[in-house]
């Protein structure tokens, strides 16, 4: 049973160009940590590395002290699964198969009464047991997510990664999602990475945040340490208020007037596009 | 909230429904078989075709095989077209399901790799010059020049994919322009083809015959259409997982470049030995799996197998009906496999409710 999850001066370049430089980053079993930072500042790229969908170099992704980079991947996938923002599917699958894909690691042919017992049971435990022979690419945006996610649970993963799993969601689902990732840190022994860009939602549910700027730390910490206002206006250009939300954690608002003061086209805006994902 | 045992019982049910159908196709081929035998001129009766074909299967129940001018006519002139019907039907679905599925999209066939353009032209240059790349077959010159321009345009396209590596978009766009590069080629033959006949003999391979079938072209594909087909079902976990994005297989632990270069060559090989045979018969590679699909989704544990039967059944028809129309002359099976196949597709489609593309 593995403990926790480092990650040491990891750097990335795509075609040239440098994405992320020199993160580090702890994570124990059941804590929940959450990425932030503004579109393009390497969040996925991150996430992408840890879980070795993208190469780096040895000795930067270990867990409990082991270099991930000397698992295969059908070893690293019993260990960690991966949530995708978007997930499509140009052939009719139901539900069920896609969960069963979670079960590729361990499957060699054949099916084990064992699992299609754990695919039944992630299915019920995320709540999705009614859509199971309705067809994937039928569902809504928020249905779909939790398939997904009952497909990475199926893996049995110790570390769970997710890419801003709430951001094309309606605020019940938001919750939803984020009441069940809380809920696997705390009571399923798992520990949560996940990439958002709601900035309350995140203060309200994460253990610990990490906010990333041009693919490096600028702040780690609590929620409380790292949504000030000078961290904000540093990282995405903005003003704004933070107070204390009646639950507490720390509460982001962005001050409108100030938006009136930026010129559009003096800074180039920033597109994120599929590519700058990747 | 269905129970985790409900869940499970109704996975179990999909499961038997699916093996029922395909069960079912399985059935329609058999009876499609003994149909075919005992249609066409100078055919034997129906009673007649299923007493041969079983003495011949079961020689210890000493069923009387009939008179032996009614048993050479079913085993020289009828049966080995048939099974050469039902194993490239079987082959060219299994490799359409299988590349579809690979390269994710639904408009995959041996056409767009570039394969069956590739095989017309090495067939069409063997036909023109009487010269092969290997000198020496004699009969099976032509065939033996497709298959292994066939193999040159996998090895081509996998070297071009390979530039800026191998993906899904890689694949095809390097198949799409490797497949043009030899259809232009075959043009270029065809019109400085110096003799009619020479042109005649191209054309006609190029639409696709079965009526040459002969025992020794079965025993040559048959053993590499049943093993390419097994290991492409070998493949279907892997498939299945590939459906959802490289990087979500990745995650899967699925090294998504190993299953597309292993997929590549078993259909290249599949689809290279029966083409070769048989010409270019494109259309069931590329409908029968979306046949496949509606009946019984997009597992590919069961969908290989289930195109495999649809492929098989919709070539044998086609290859029969070519047999039948304009008797004693024999149409080239490549035009009814399309003629057939659309309206077969359009009325499954159109009694399908469910929406399988979006």
């Amino acid at each position: 049973m593995a403990l926790n999850l480092t990650v040491n001066n990891l750097s990335f370049k795509y075609d040239g160009t440098q994405v992320l430089e020199d993160v580090n980053i702890e994570v124990k079993i059941g804590e929940m940590l959450s990425i932030v930072g503004p579109n393009g500042s390497g969040k996925s790229t991150l996430l992408k590395c840890i879980n070795r969908i993208l190469k780096t170099q040895q000795n930067t992704v270990l867990i409990d002290g082991e270099d991930t980079s000397k698992l295969n991947l059908k070893e690293l996938s019993k260990i960690m699964g991966y949530v995708p923002q978007n997930s499509t599917n140009t052939f009719p699958f139901t539900v069920f198969d896609i969960v069963l894909m979670g079960r590729k690691p361990y499957i060699h042919w054949s099916l084990s009464e064992r699992d299609t017992e754990i695919v039944a049971e992630m299915m019920n435990y995320i709540g999705i047991g009614n859509l199971a022979m309705r067809h994937f690419n039928e569902l809504s945006g928020g249905e779909q997510q939790k398939v997904i996610i009952a497909r990475a649970l199926a893996q049995q993963p110790q570390f769970l990664l997710l890419d801003e799993p709430t951001s094309s969601l309606d605020i019940k689902h938001q919750l939803e999602i984020l009441c069940i990732l809380k809920s696997l840190a705390k009571t399923k022994h798992r520990a949560v990475i996940v990439a958002m860009h709601d900035l309350n939602l995140a203060s309200r549910f994460s253990d610990s945040m990490l906010m990333l700027k041009k693919g490096s730390i600028f702040t780690v910490g609590t929620p409380n340490a790292v949504l000030t206002e000078e961290n904000i206006e540093a990282v995405y250009g903005i003003k704004t208020h933070v107070t204390n939300s009646v639950l507490g954690s720390p509460q982001v608002t962005p001050l409108i007037s100030e938006f009136n003061g930026i010129k559009p086209l003096k800074t180039t805006p920033k597109i994120e596009t599929i590519d700058s994902r990747a | 909230m269905s129970t985790t045992t409900e869940l499970k019982q109704l996975y179990q049910k999909g499961k038997k429904r699916k093996i029922l159908a395909m069960l079912s196709i399985f059935l329609a081929l058999l009876i499609a078989v003994v149909v075919s035998v005992s249609l066409g001129a100078g055919s034997p009766g129906f009673a007649e075709a299923t007493q041969v074909i079983l003495s011949k299967l079961f020689p210890f129940l000493n069923i009387d095989p009939g008179s032996s001018l009614t048993q050479s006519i079913i085993l020289t002139f009828r049966l080995p077209p048939i099974i050469l019907a039902i194993i490239a039907g079987a082959g060219l679905a299994a490799s359409g399901a299988t590349m579809q599925g690979v390269l994710r999209n639904p408009l995959v066939s041996s056409h767009i790799l570039g394969v069956s353009s590739a095989a017309g032209f090495g067939a069409a240059l063997a036909i023109l010059l009487g010269v092969g790349v290997l000198g020496g077959f004699g009969e099976y010159l032509v065939v033996v020049n497709a298959f292994l321009f066939s193999l040159l345009a996998m090895v081509i396209v996998y070297g071009v994919a390979r530039i800026r590596g191998i993906t899904t978009e890689t694949v095809i766009l390097a198949g799409v322009a490797i497949g043009f590069l030899f259809s232009a080629l075959l043009s270029l033959i065809q019109y400085l083809a110096p003799e009619q006949d020479a042109l005649h003999a191209i054309v006609f391979w190029l639409m696709g015959d079965l009526g040459a079938a002969t025992w020794d072209s079965i025993l040559i594909v048959f053993p590499i259409v049943v093993l390419t087909v097994a290991l492409m079902v070998q493949q279907s976990w892997n498939i299945n997982v590939l459906s959802m994005g490289e990087e979500v297989a990745t995650s899967l632990g699925v090294n998504s470049k190993r299953v597309l270069t292993i997929t590549m060559v078993l259909e290249t090989l599949a689809t290279a030995s029966i083409i070769s045979f048989t010409g270019v018969i494109g259309f069931v590679c590329l409908i029968s799996p979306h046949i496949a699909r509606m009946l019984i989704g997009s597992d590919h544990r069961f969908l290989i197998p289930c195109s495999s039967l649809i492929g098989a059944f919709l070539l044998l028809c086609s290859d029969t009906v070519a047999r039948l129309v304009i008797q004693p002359v024999e149409l080239p099976v490549g035009i009814l496999t399309a003629l057939l196949g659309v309206p077969f597709f359009i009325y499954i489609l159109a009694s399908k409710r469910r929406q399988n593309w979006r």
